[in-house]
């Protein structure tokens, strides 16, 4: 079985989130790019069915910093291929241009199964898993937390807002959003991915990306101060005071 | 077991494991017990080190490795130093079994997020590294940053994670640098290009990701130019001083506790204000039972004026963990859920016990543990947790 993982990377929220001078996006410089966290989980599923009845697993990332640790990362795992897509990224990203970068290496690939990332918190219009499924004319099933797979068939569990959860046989090949993994990804010693290192090659794919079909933001921005909290000064009894005459003016007391 | 990966047991033995089936000093043991007994948590391990060392003898090994009981060793030594036949149980054994199941993909979720955060962030708090130096705002003390302010200063200050990062020991951390500026120390830190010491993940079992840290410092150090390296962090100064040389990172190091009292002739004149209080010291385990530093921090505290120095039950080689050492920092959940007990808790009880008013620290790990369990601890509620440095501060007059 051969299954794909196509992962992108998101603005990692561990550092401040600056709008750059043009008011629309975050300043591409003060950013640092993390694997989007459901595309880790999408990378753990993929070594889980592998460990359950054998594949041969491709992550494809495109060439953002942090690119080559993400998947020799996912090679310490367990993947078996590590494919980079470079391109000029300066303009930025989106779901639709990620879908156009990822489409013509799956059709060369074929894969019986594509897992990717149910969402990414930096999408503005919904999932880039979709959106590839659609380009690549395969059904798509999203928010997925579990996976069996055997006989051109899967049988996922989907899950619904609510607490439901619906079971759904699928007919392969076929893309699946991943919510979770079924169990959360697993830690790689550093040992281990430095033997990833020596012994997994990254083959590059050059592309031209084409970011028509996304939104375009007009105005980027903080979420704006509204009325301040009052601070209540004073000792205890000063304090009861204030908050007694407070919940009186408002007709609580 | 609940927030571990399903690879739990390995299928076969990897290097660290046969490092510790092949270790003659392991198989040296009389069985004692000794071990055992002395391990603060020795009490509920289904696999104390006596039994590991007798399942090594058995060649029953692999039924160690299935147990979790290790997570609860908190590296402090305790089981090495009190050894008769001087086996190096922390280093040889406990630390390898950790090793081999990290390896394995065994570890509980809490120290994973630890280990993850170090290997991105270079701190396991998971802050960013571009904020390392955020401690310095609104201090009122010069602070040189190496590469930024300067290249060279006698004494390089190696800050550490939890003085950098964590608002409990900031203040701390803040307050020894206004001591430097007092004491005229010509000083710089590496701001933003340093990364964790490593000593703790490596007592954690990940080998590897200290290695990689200890690099990325190593590389800073070599940039710049200093006489010695100084640090309020035991475990940093336990890196520095005995493991960063076996990988070709040689500096002279002292606590700051050494640092300190060897100013004292010029300190003692400075400590003109009373701090009228009982204060015990609690010995860090890095800084006295494993690198044999028990006088420096009781001589800063005994020059202080007013205040009477007491010893706890369990002091200088005997002290009694924190509960933060070799990984403990970062499975507070899953030790409570075994012990529903914190070490920190016990060592404040014996600070009520003997009657303080303060228990004075010299480690960042401890601020935090210390005062969490005076919340927690009967009696402890006037118990105040100060560091060495801070008590000093209090008895210097306000203007210099």
């Amino acid at each position: 079985m051969k299954i794909a993982v196509p992962v992108q990377f998101v603005p990692d929220l561990v550092e401040e989130l600056i709008v750059d001078a043009q008011g629309n996006r975050l300043d591409p410089y003060a950013i640092r790019w993390i694997l989007n966290e459901f595309d880790d989980h999408a990378i753990e599923q993929a070594v889980i069915l592998k460990e359950k009845g054998g594949a041969d697993i491709t992550v494809i990332a495109p060439d953002f910093e942090g690119a080559d640790d993400a998947l020799f990362a996912a090679a310490a795992k367990g993947a078996d291929h590590l494919v980079k897509i470079t391109a000029d990224y300066d303009g930025g990203i989106n779901a639709h241009a990620l879908a156009r970068l990822f489409a013509p290496i799956l059709d060369g690939l074929k894969p019986d199964i594509i897992l990717t990332g149910v969402q990414a918190h930096s999408s503005l219009d919904g999932s880039a898993g979709a959106l590839l499924a659609e380009t690549l004319g395969l059904p798509y099933v999203g928010y997925v937390s579990g996976i069996d797979a055997a006989g051109g068939k899967a049988t996922v569990r989907k899950e619904y807002p609510g607490g439901l959860t619906a079971i759904l046989d699928v007919t392969l090949p076929a893309v699946f959003g991943i919510q979770a993994a079924e169990t959360p990804p697993r830690y790689v010693p550093i040992t281990k991915v430095r033997q990833a290192m020596k012994t997994n090659q990254i083959d590059e794919e050059s592309q031209d990306l084409d970011l028509s079909g996304g939104l375009e933001p007009a105005r980027m921005y903080p979420p704006e101060v509204g009325q301040r909290a009052a601070m209540l000064e004073g000792d205890i009894d000063d304090v009861a005071e204030k908050i007694a005459a407070i919940l009186s003016d408002q007709g609580i007391l | 077991m609940e927030g571990m990966n399903p690879l739990a047991l390995p299928s076969e033995m990897g290097e660290a494991a046969i490092a510790i089936l092949g270790d003659s000093r392991l198989r040296g043991c009389i069985q004692c017990g000794t071990c055992s007994g002395v391990c603060p948590f020795g009490f509920l391990m289904d696999y104390p080190p006596v039994r590991m060392i007798s399942a090594v003898r058995s060649d029953t090994f692999q039924r160690v490795l299935t147990s979790d009981a290790i997570w609860m060793c908190v590296a402090c030594s305790a089981c090495t130093t009190s050894c008769p036949t001087q086996i190096p149980l922390t280093e040889n054994l406990m630390t390898r079994t950790k090793e081999e199941l990290i390896l394995a993909g065994s570890v509980p979720a809490e120290l994973q997020s630890a280990l993850e955060n170090s290997q991105r962030y270079g701190n396991p708090l998971g802050e960013s590294p571009r904020k390392r130096t955020d401690w310095l705002r609104g201090i009122d003390a010069m602070v040189p940053v190496m590469g930024k302010d300067t290249r060279q200063a006698d004494v390089l200050w190696f800050v550490g994670d939890y003085a950098s990062y964590h608002t409990r020991v900031q203040p701390g951390t803040r307050t020894f640098a206004m001591l430097l500026n007092r004491l005229g120390v010509n000083f710089a830190i590496l701001g933003q290009e340093e990364n964790s010491d490593g000593d703790s993940q490596r007592l954690a079992g990940e080998r590897g990701l200290f290695e990689l840290l200890a690099e990325k410092n190593g590389r800073a150090f070599r940039k710049y130019k200093f006489h010695e390296i100084i640090t309020t962090d035991p475990h940093a100064y336990n890196a520095l001083k005995n493991e960063y040389p076996k990988l070709g990172i040689s500096y002279p190091v002292r606590h700051y506790s050494e640092f300190l009292a060897g100013m004292l002739d010029q300190i003692r004149p400075m400590l003109r204000r009373e701090v009228k209080a009982r204060v015990a010291f609690h010995d860090p385990c890095y800084l006295g039972r494993i690198n044999d530093i028990y006088d420096p921090p009781r001589a800063l505290l005994q020059a202080i004026p007013g205040l009477t120095l007491l010893e706890m039950p369990h002091f200088r080689k005997t002290s009694l963990c924190c509960g933060g050492g070799g990984g403990g920092m970062w499975l507070d959940g899953f030790s409570w859920e075994k012990a529903h007990i914190r070490l920190s808790e016990w060592r404040v009880q014996e600070a009520v016990q003997v009657g303080a008013d303060i228990l004075a620290i010299a480690c960042p790990y401890e601020a935090p543990r210390f005062e969490d369990a005076t919340k927690t601890v009967k009696k402890a509620e006037h118990l105040l947790v100060r560091d060495i440095c801070e008590l000093l501060s209090d008895a210097m007059e306000a203007v210099v």
